[in-house]
């Protein structure tokens, strides 16, 4: 069978639409076919016209800016953090052991369990929200940044020693590059967690944004408003993979890594 | 074997490291200026009373070794028996060594895997930690085209293979005009042919640039046909240390050779049986 739609030379991002598109089909015929109600899943159909319409009254794209502002600077703050601390503890012994227990400690807490203690200390408005991203999205950044220093070849650090490099020169030339593949892992996790993180936060008390556009629509059992701003988080979460892939294939262009048969 | 060459070489007896006791003569051209700082008739390293154990482990037993300004210097021995110890010793890439050890600042390491950095292309490897200057990357580009691999300095290390990897190594460690080299079995793992092709290229890159070398190998073949003296290094002391002479005596075909070749094998505990079945 690939054989043969090798032959056909069908272009690989085709062959690669061929599941989803199975799917929006079965969809499609359920609905047509009046299997599947309105109320638990709107028609394909229904979704793109209501999805027209919600950029079209700008209520999708307000709502979708609120969000991405609030997942920047939670990004902004979180990624900052996680790689500062990584850093610290990674370098430096002391930074390990005041650092690394608590941190180690403070991840295997469920994020959410954090909310009601947040809003005593931040209040329920912005404030809230980006920590409670920032904090999130710090925890991949530096449980992977902070083993990648550590797992940096200890011979490349020996050679660089005897070449004259000080410790500033060190860090710089070989430590640091040498943790950046695992940097990257960690800021691939952390949009992930970003975005998930986002819709719990703008639960509380938010009166615009991705996830209060979803709480009001499930109030009116919106189904089609809840699919379309499940397909723009897709969308989203394809756009995110896409920039760090980006960055990967710009930042790491010296590994040649094994990319399947 | 009553010849000429048994006069040459003293076997140590007992714990007293023999330490050949005449200046041996310098191998590249006399004419030539001596390198930039260096006194002629000083010793690159002089170490003394070199101790290092492992746990308990006694490797390298208050060791003396001695390396003339210029000479290069092979150092043999069995697997384990602290060679790559002695030149970490000497390369000041050891905290736990104890003695007296003497060895320009000029020195550089060329270790058995070449440890370039992945991260940055072939000609940003070999200038690594040079002052940056007006001239640095000329040299560095120098330093490529000596290895013959001007060609190469905007690749990316991994595309390299594993012979021109080891002379971008050597490159690096050149470009910064040592004094003393320490080479730590840099051939060991070179495919056969590649390994004579480097051999031929380290040969002529020693006796331009003169640094003192310490080539520490397994390979007694490599020893002989690379240095001025081989040192044998048993049960943590220089159980042996052998003068070899002029290089032109010594090709593979020569009966030198084959005598070098046998007296350094048997200190190392192998005897070749001509007669013996093939396995």
């Amino acid at each position: 069978m690939s054989k043969v739609i090798d032959q056909l030379a069908v272009p690989r991002w085709c062959r690669r639409l061929l599941g989803p598109a199975v799917v929006v089909a079965f969809w499609a015929l359920a609905s047509e076919a009046g299997w599947l109600d309105p109320q638990t899943l709107a028609s394909p159909t229904t979704v793109f016209s209501t999805g027209v319409d919600l950029v079209g009254d700008g209520r999708l794209p307000e709502a979708l800016w609120v969000s991405v502002q609030r997942v920047l600077w939670g990004l902004l703050f979180g990624i900052t953090a996680g790689t500062v601390l990584a850093v610290v503890s990674g370098l430096f012994r002391l930074g390990e052991d005041v650092i690394d227990s608590s941190v180690q400690f403070l991840r295997t807490l469920p994020v959410f369990a954090l909310i009601p203690l947040f809003i005593l200390w931040f209040g329920i408005g912005e404030e809230v929200k980006i920590i409670l991203i920032a904090v999130a999205v710090s925890f991949p950044v530096y449980i992977n940044t902070f083993s990648a220093i550590r797992g940096v070849d200890e011979k490349l650090v020996e050679a660089a020693q005897t070449f004259g490099l000080g410790r500033a020169a060190l860090v710089r030339n070989v430590v640091l590059p040498g943790a950046l593949p695992g940097f990257l892992v960690g800021l691939r996790f952390s949009l992930v967690i970003a975005w998930l993180v986002l819709v719990v936060a703008e639960t509380i008390n938010a009166t615009k944004g991705m996830g209060y556009l979803m709480n009001e629509a499930r109030a009116f059992g919106q189904t089609d408003v809840l699919v379309v701003a499940l397909v723009t988080f897709g969308v989203l979460g394809i756009l995110s993979d896409a920039f760090v892939r980006l960055l990967e294939r710009n930042l790491l262009s010296w590994r040649r890594s094994f990319s399947g048969t | 074997m009553a010849s000429q060459l048994q006069r040459d070489v003293k076997i140590a007896n007992g714990r007293a490291p023999a330490v050949h006791p005449h200046p041996v003569p310098l191998r590249h051209d006399p004419g030539r200026p001596d390198h930039a700082g260096r006194e002629p008739g000083r010793p690159a390293v002089s170490a003394r009373g070199v101790t290092r154990d492992f746990d308990g482990r006694v490797v390298l037993d208050g060791l003396d070794v001695d390396i003339a300004a210029g000479e290069f210097v092979a150092l043999l021995g069995r697997s384990g028996s602290g060679k790559t110890t002695l030149l970490r010793a000497l390369g000041g890439l050891d905290q736990g060594v104890v003695g007296d050890i003497d060895v320009p600042d000029a020195l550089a390491v060329v270790f058995q895997e070449p440890r370039l950095l992945p991260w940055k292309r072939v000609a940003a490897n070999v200038v690594l930690g040079l002052p940056r200057g007006a001239g640095t990357d000329f040299k560095g580009a120098d330093a490529l085209a000596e290895v013959g691999l001007a060609d190469h300095a905007r690749a990316w290390p991994i595309t390299l293979s594993g012979g021109e990897a080891q002379r971008v190594a050597l490159a690096r460690a050149l470009v910064r005009e040592p004094e003393l080299l320490l080479l730590d079995e840099p051939f060991g793992a070179l495919d056969a042919l590649t390994r004579i092709k480097v051999h031929t290229l380290v040969r002529r890159l020693v006796a331009r640039h003169g640094p003192a070398v310490l080539l520490v190998t397994h390979d007694v073949d490599e020893a002989v046909l690379l240095a001025d003296r081989v040192l044998v290094l048993t049960e943590g002391h220089i159980s042996l240390d052998v003068p070899l002479g002029p290089l032109e005596d010594r090709s593979r075909r020569s009966p030198r050779f084959a005598e070098l070749r046998s007296i350094l094998l048997a200190e190392l505990g192998v005897f070749e049986d001509d007669d013996a079945p093939p396995i």
